[in-house]
């Protein structure tokens, strides 16, 4: 069985400054790895990389065995079998919520416009949020956004999900409405990387945990491994601060 | 978020010359004193010119009654044609800069030519004066002579209107592009949208919505230049108005020309103001979305 995504000594730098250096990443169908580290250590660029919004230097990324970094290859069509949650939600502000999340079902994947809003509709049952269709975001507390967010990259039938720190821009108690999406997410088999900063819900939804600290992989391993019992000084380092910080 | 003090979140000279809502609560006795120094300004100039030994020479050439009633009806005729000029290459304009604009926020190498054709394009455009492309356009043209070319002076005066204005307003829509966040692109190409689509529905919606107050400001320029064709000799408002002055030597016919832009302009510049102020207030009610 080839694994879901590949990542094989991925290197990437902003502005002379190395962001990844040398990342290598398995990640299996239907499995959950989460990313944690703190602030700037490449969570967000790492995910950015494997959604193509940002190009690579070195190394090389396949997704379902294919490399997806050759510049033969339409980013557009890979985008298309992947979703992508960001942090600041960056839902569309001048779209309503059926606007929002219909826009590439029929724009790109060529959806007629009935089936693509009954769709959009059956999301948001799902999601509780059937009230909010014709709602514009800005009506919209910053779970629901999120959660919008979260089914505007459904919508498309992605077989792969990235998260990129979806809860950090959140008031905490509207994190677990956002998470929970998640867990029922990884109920149904979806394939999720996420990176994030909420130690206890990646110890309870991950299937893997990569400890990644300033653009390399320091450890990686089951939750119980990351959390129980961390062999590097550094992640203890990390995670003290965490637990201190009242987080775990 | 923090809220800026009020002489910078307020709108400046350049958007109203009304003050902010708040200060307007000062109320009835604000309105008196403006008032009374507006009747003191415009008295004190209206004396200083009317008091000149010229004046009545002056009102004779420029302010006569009766060449004002004699030439009002060629006059209001060539306006009509300065209306209709307008409205044609307003829309054309809207339309080409944005199309310029878009292709000039395309990204990566593929699209290099394209990108520089147009910078150019807008680069040389905005290098000349719009009266030199009338003249150069409006005889240049027809003089060539060539087959399937209109050769009409009107045809070819409100296209270099149009070109000229089009690179100046792809600068605007451009401005508007740069002011939606690239979060917002970066999210419609997560999607899959190509990057023409994302411009179209993601960022050029959010991009106009930015600019409309500049776009009304052209608006309100292209209203009086489009006069500028009379060097062409299409009879529009200024060339009745020079026939007339050529016919009578009176140059009444001038200043109600003048009456007439003003009318038509006037209403357009409140109207910029009103909006640019309604939509101020809208986005600080919502935040920063």
């Amino acid at each position: 069985m080839t694994a879901k995504v590949e990542v094989r000594g991925l290197v990437k730098s902003y502005e002379g400054k190395a962001v990844l250096r040398d990342v290598d990443l398995d990640v299996e169908t239907h499995e959950v790895v989460c990313l944690i580290g703190s602030s700037g250590s490449g969570k967000s660029t790492l995910l950015k990389c494997i959604n193509l919004l940002v190009p690579i230097e070195d190394g090389d990324i396949l997704v379902d065995g294919v490399s997806i970094t050759d510049p033969m290859v339409n980013p557009n069509t890979i985008r298309q079998k992947m979703g992508i949650v960001f942090q600041a939600f960056n839902l569309f502000p001048h779209m309503t919520v059926r606007q929002n999340i219909t826009l590439s079902p029929t724009r790109v994947h060529g959806i007629p416009k009935r089936e693509a809003d009954l769709r959009a509709r059956d999301l948001l049952d799902r999601f509780g949020l059937a009230d909010k269709i014709d709602e514009y975001p800005d009506r919209l507390s910053g779970g629901q956004q999120q959660r919008v967010a979260i089914m505007r990259a459904l919508a498309t039938q992605p077989d792969l999900m990235l998260f990129d720190e979806v809860t950090s821009a959140l008031d905490p108690e509207l994190v677990a409405e956002v998470l929970n999406v998640i867990r029922g997410l990884k109920e149904e088999g979806m394939t999720m990387i996420i990176a994030t900063h909420e130690m206890g819900f990646a110890r309870d939804v991950a299937d893997k945990v990569c400890f990644l600290d300033d653009g390399v992989f320091l450890e990686t391993g089951t939750p119980a491994e990351i959390f129980g019992n961390p062999s590097l000084p550094r992640t203890q380092q990390f995670l003290q601060r965490i637990v201190d910080a009242g987080r775990l | 978020m923090s809220t800026p003090p009020d002489d910078i979140r307020g709108p400046s000279l350049w958007t109203s010359i009304r003050r902010p809502r708040r200060h307007r609560e000062e109320g009835a006795r604000g309105a008196i004193i403006a008032a009374i120094s507006t009747v003191i300004v415009v008295g004190l100039i209206l004396w200083w010119v009317l008091s000149s030994e010229a004046w009545p020479e002056v009102q004779q050439q420029f302010f006569n009654p009766d060449d004002f009633i004699a030439s009002w009806p060629d006059v209001l005729g060539g306006f009509w044609l300065n209306i209709q000029m307008f409205a044609v290459a307003e829309v054309l304009i809207l339309a080409v800069a944005l199309v310029l604009a878009m292709i000039r926020a395309l990204r990566g190498p593929a699209f290099f030519p394209l990108r520089a054709l147009v910078i150019g394009f807008i680069d040389l455009i905005r290098g000349i004066p719009i009266i030199l492309l009338i003249l150069l356009l409006g005889f240049g043209v027809p003089a060539l002579q060539l087959a399937g070319v209109p050769n009409n002076p009107l045809f070819w005066g409100v296209t270099a209107l149009v070109i000229s204005y089009s690179a100046y307003t792809a600068e605007v829509y451009r401005a508007g592009i740069d002011s939606v966040h690239e979060s917002q692109r970066m999210a419609g190409r997560s999607l899959g949208l190509t990057q023409v689509q994302s411009l179209r529905y993601v960022t050029v919606p959010q991009a106009i919505r930015n600019v409309i107050p500049a776009l009304l400001n052209g608006f309100v320029s292209l209203q009086k230049d489009v006069a500028l064709v009379f060097v062409l000799g299409v009879r529009e408002a200024v060339r009745e108005a020079q026939i007339y002055n050529a016919r009578t030597f009176n140059y009444t016919a001038y200043v109600a020309a003048a009456v007439l832009f003003l009318v038509a302009s006037v209403p357009v510049a409140r109207f910029a103001d009103w909006y640019t102020e309604r939509d101020r207030r809208r986005r600080q009610s919502v935040g920063t979305v």
